[in-house]
């Protein structure tokens, strides 16, 4: 096996302050420069010693690697569709027009737009420890669901994620404390909803692919 | 852990004094006579553990979130009689994680507190008697079981809790990670007890937990320690 893919950190489409007020410069720059790098890092080093196990046969040195990998990948992957389904709340991106279709689908699935926040911001909530809130389509069914994943667990197979939200407690901590609230109700005015419909209209490769910056450089 | 450690409402209290402890378990499914779970207070000052735990940290990490676990678990307790009245055993499975997760971050927040002392007041140094010996007897040395103990609490993949803990069957100590705010139930006695929650390091060192993790050190109180062992 040759050297593993090596991943590196995604560029922010905006600068650390545009967020601002709903999520911090600080936050912003510990989450994405530190955070976020992090996992990258573990990631790399975890298939370094996985190509390694993989190249003498050491079949039970890949499977004690799993976790590390799915830990971090999960971390990785979370974080850049994180960062690509937010954007300035004065962008057009921003604005729930922008999102036409999606919001026809959100309409007929939860009532309404508030009806679905409140949804999606009650689970968020519930999360207990560190997690993501998502907006998912079942590729199945076509529905959208609000679902939950832990850790650094990604979106599951069969679920196409269009928007997650990061509810572990450095992605807000800084700033609202222990009022997680706060940061729920405030994340709404710079979610990037032409992304969440762009996800919305595309397959799930389009999604974990080219466009959320995972494919790795050599 | 001690039977005071996690106090009832004073009317509880004085039924169980009164011996009344079987009628009062009996009839503790009437909500208003329910022993609730109250915010301990703590045994220093919020700034005492300066400057391995910043007093804002402390302050917020026991009056918002430990009062936060103390409400919540008080809630679900609420309904899990509410349930049990109405012999609904769906209802009361369904509120199991909740009594899982807030009635853990009780617990185990209240054995933190009680397991951390001021430096100036006893905190730090290293374990002596029966501790040390169990501590050497699993891992060697005090300064291994401080490296093990550190790797354990940095590899927690998400929200959790890295505790020494005592077999209960075989009598030794090891160090266990449990994620969230799982207890450290059954099998095991908690010992020592690090909260490894973003909560309880991040206003000070952020992403640098490592540094948490190595300055903690300078306030466990290794007197409570033995008191579990005991």
């Amino acid at each position: 096996m040759s050297a593993p893919l090596k991943y590196s950190l995604p560029q922010l489409p905006y600068s650390y302050s545009a967020l601002e007020p709903a999520i911090s410069a600080q936050i912003m720059t510990l989450h994405h420069s530190k955070h976020h790098q992090t996992y990258i890092n573990n990631l790399n080093a975890a298939l370094v010693s996985q190509a390694a196990a993989f190249s003498k046969g050491d079949i039970v040195a890949q499977l004690h690697l799993q976790e590390a990998i799915r830990f971090n990948a999960g971390g990785h992957i979370n974080h850049t569709l994180f960062w690509e389904n937010l954007s300035p709340a004065a962008s057009v991106s921003s604005q729930l027009a922008s999102a036409p279709k999606l919001t026809t689908a959100i309409k007929a699935r939860w009532g309404s737009i508030e009806e679905f926040q409140d949804k999606f911001n009650a689970t968020l909530l519930g999360l207990k420890g560190s997690g993501w809130g998502w907006l998912v389509q079942d590729l199945n069914s076509d529905i959208l669901e609000i679902t939950t994943s832990k850790d650094q667990d990604i979106v599951p197979a069969g679920k196409k994620p269009l928007m997650g939200i990061d509810m572990w407690e450095h992605a807000y901590y800084l700033r609202y404390l222990n009022d997680k609230g706060s940061y729920t109700k405030g994340i709404w005015k710079v979610i990037n909803w032409k992304k969440v419909e762009e996800r919305f209209g595309s397959g799930i490769e389009d999604v974990f692919g080219p466009l959320a910056g995972l494919k790795s450089v050599m | 852990m001690s039977a005071t450690l996690l106090r009832t409402s004073t009317a509880a209290r004085s039924a169980l004094r009164a011996g009344a402890s079987k009628r009062a378990a009996t009839i503790a499914s009437t909500s208003f006579i329910r022993g609730k779970a109250t915010l301990p207070d703590l045994p220093y000052d919020y700034g005492a553990l300066e400057p391995s735990i910043s007093g804002k940290i402390m302050e917020l990490h026991h009056k918002n979130h430990h009062q936060t676990y103390v409400n919540s678990f008080n809630a679900a307790t609420e309904q899990l009689a509410t349930a049990e009245h109405k012999e609904d055993i769906q209802a009361q499975i369904a509120l199991q994680p909740l009594i899982n997760f807030h009635g853990g971050g009780h617990v185990n927040h209240t054995l933190f507190w009680e397991n951390l002392a001021p430096s100036k007041n006893g905190g730090g140094g290293e374990p002596v008697g029966k501790v040390k010996t169990e501590i050497e007897a699993s891992y060697g040395d005090f300064s291994s079981f401080k490296t093990k103990f550190n790797a354990a609490l940095a590899g927690i993949q998400g929200s959790g809790w890295a505790w020494l803990v005592k077999d209960n069957e075989t009598g030794q100590v090891q160090i266990r990670t449990y994620a969230n705010q799982d207890p450290v139930v059954g099998k095991y006695t908690p010992l020592l007890g690090i909260d490894a929650w973003e909560h309880a390091y991040y206003l000070q060192y952020q992403n640098r937990k490592a540094e948490y993790f190595g300055a903690i050190w300078d306030v466990i109180n290794w007197k409570a320690v033995e008191q579990r062992l005991k």
